[in-house]
């Protein structure tokens, strides 16, 4: 008993020192992420004027089922994640198989290119974008003179074009940033499977659908989920694009938040309720997802 | 059939990259072109960028909004850096078990979504206004202080101390150094590759950072790049010469970063995923 005193109370040092290295950064994360969503769960259950609140129960959550902003915003939200999350996803996917390729000549120069788009700011490549995609912008003049299209395309003022707009340009500026968390994990794949999958005369197909995509599912499920949490959270670039025109029709649900709260005569119990939203998707869809990936291991 | 689907393969690359590069070589040559030239697509280098710089540095306040991006993004990282290594550090070297659970409730946060937590923030920064004015709103502080702690960079400086050769770490103790000290004087310098990715992406991502600054700065004084360019690109006479000019200057801090350091953000990046 005697003996091991020393050795105890050295492991409780150690432990304690630990515990410095990381208290600072567990206050911070406390008091900037998680009191916030205690206050903003408290919130949406208040309504009022600016900071003239008063308890009303679930009213807000009742109101989001009349909201009509509320429901285009969500729907809006949801077409560019079930369209634009897993095109790019493949994508990210496909264009990094391709690059690991030993054979393939140019490499550096085609992942840096792919990848560039992700440098730059969000509202740089926003504004870009509304200019390229303007009705009398270079697209539709490029369109045009390959006679690919008779008319200008309303890019921005149609409501269909608009959302169509923004999940191109979120495909641009995402996919080579995707890439590289691909391009990494197939680096780490031993070479001597595809070796033996040949062998066996599997084709490339097989290979990739056999080999590839299993080893990748970690990498799928990360880069899905950060996806769709983004996609949620959807704010610049719907901002400085089409502003959320026309009309609601491209309107994300960050950006109604945003209105409610400072845009139009400021409802900070309701834009919390709002806020509360997507954080109940995040939870049900990220659920989906490990949900999904886990089945396919079974 | 095998050399067609190299050509195939070879054309889609080559068109990948293009369509990412192009809005990039568009933006370069219209800050040389005049705003009537970029209207009608003109994609030849014209003669006008000294002279869109000069308009951009005489009509838009574009060095106080450079200063102040500046100060943010380089002290967001600096601090963020220090905070996430000293905390990915401490959960994998000190590892125990109820280290490890709030690890994992740390973890959740990466779950919640900015815009469910910025109306909350901002009264608590309008309660600290009253108190402590510089770091509330309308401060730089104030942008930097609930944003430069992420639980992405603690994962990420976790998973790339799992490499970290744990014996030099006891040649240290040996040699009579604090556990402080290992940190610093070891740890740190052994660590270069993997701070050189952690800053890439925190400069990028503060440097490029829009929302919670619009929310906390009202000043236009304090405008920061994001914003000055969001406003250029929402008026309604715009002139698109000037426009290209600081949009390029914007970009060119995170491109120089990223090209300067791009080995090193490449070999973090697999670190973090291994």
């Amino acid at each position: 008993m005697k003996a091991a005193q020393p050795g105890v109370k050295i492991r409780t040092r150690a432990n304690l020192t630990g515990w410095m290295f990381i208290i600072l950064a567990v206050i911070m994360i406390a008091a900037f992420y998680f009191y916030p969503m205690i206050q903003a769960l408290l919130l949406s259950f208040k309504s009022g004027k600016g900071m003239n609140l008063h308890f009303v129960g679930i009213d807000n959550y009742v109101r989001l089922f009349s909201d009509k902003t509320f429901i285009a915003a969500v729907k809006n939200t949801f077409i560019y994640l079930i369209i634009q999350v897993p095109v790019m996803i493949v994508l990210a996917m496909f264009i990094s198989v391709l690059l690991n390729d030993s054979k393939l000549k140019f490499k550096g120069f085609f992942r840096t290119a792919i990848f560039l788009p992700a440098v730059t700011s969000l509202v740089a490549y926003s504004v870009i974008f509304k200019y390229l995609f303007a009705t009398e912008g270079l697209v539709n003049k490029m369109l045009t003179n390959l006679h690919l299209i008779a008319a200008p395309i309303q890019w921005i003022t149609d409501p269909f074009w608009a959302k169509v707009t923004v999940i191109i340009a979120i495909t641009w500026r995402w996919t080579g940033y995707n890439m590289i968390f691909y391009l990494s994990a197939l680096q780490n794949i031993d070479h001597s499977i595809y070796e033996a999958a040949k062998i066996d005369g599997a084709s490339s197909t097989r290979q990739f659908f056999g080999i590839t995509v299993p080893l990748l599912k970690p990498i799928i499920l990360f880069t899905s989920i950060t996806s769709t949490i983004g996609t949620l959270q959807l704010f610049d670039e719907v901002v400085n694009i089409t502003k959320g025109g026309p009309g609601n029709a491209s309107m994300s649900i960050s950006q109604y938040i945003y209105n409610l709260s400072f845009k139009y005569s400021a409802d900070f119990g309701y834009a919390a309720t709002v806020s509360y939203s997507i954080v109940i998707m995040i939870i049900i869809l990220a659920f989906i997802q490990f949900k999904a990936a886990g089945d396919k291991n079974g | 059939m095998d050399k067609l689907k190299r050509v195939l393969i070879y054309v889609f690359l080559s068109v990948l990259a293009f369509v990412s590069i192009f809005p990039f070589l568009w933006m370069i040559i219209s800050a040389t072109n005049k705003s009537a030239d970029v209207t009608q697509g003109r994609l030849l280098p014209g003669g006008q960028l000294i002279e869109n710089v000069k308009m951009l540095f005489n009509t838009v306040d574009i060095v106080p909004a450079l200063l102040n991006s500046a100060k943010i993004s380089i002290s967001t990282t600096i601090l963020s850096m220090l905070i996430a290594s000293l905390a990915g550090y401490g959960f994998e070297i000190y590892r125990s078990k109820a280290k490890d659970v709030v690890f994992t409730i740390l973890l959740l946060s990466m779950m919640i979504p900015f815009a469910a937590i910025m109306v909350p923030l901002f009264q608590m920064f309008g309660k600290i206004s009253q108190t402590v004015p510089f770091i509330g709103l309308d401060t730089l502080s104030g942008v930097v202080l609930p944003t430069f702690t992420t639980a992405f960079l603690i994962f990420f400086f976790r998973q790339n101390t799992k490499m970290f050769p744990r014996e030099l770490l006891e040649a240290g103790r040996i040699d009579g150094l604090n556990e402080i000290s290992l940190f610093f004087r070891i740890f740190v310098p052994t660590m270069k590759t993997t701070y050189a990715a952690a800053g890439i992406i925190t400069f990028m991502s503060s440097w490029n950072n829009y929302l919670w600054p619009l929310i906390v700065l009202q000043s236009p004084e304090k405008r920061t790049v994001p914003m000055l360019i969001s406003n250029l690109g929402s008026s309604y006479t715009p002139d698109y010469g000037i426009i290209m000019t600081a949009i390029v200057i914007s970009t060119i801090p995170t491109a120089l970063v990223f090209f300067l350091m791009q080995k090193h953000f490449v070999a973090g990046m697999t670190g973090s995923v291994k």
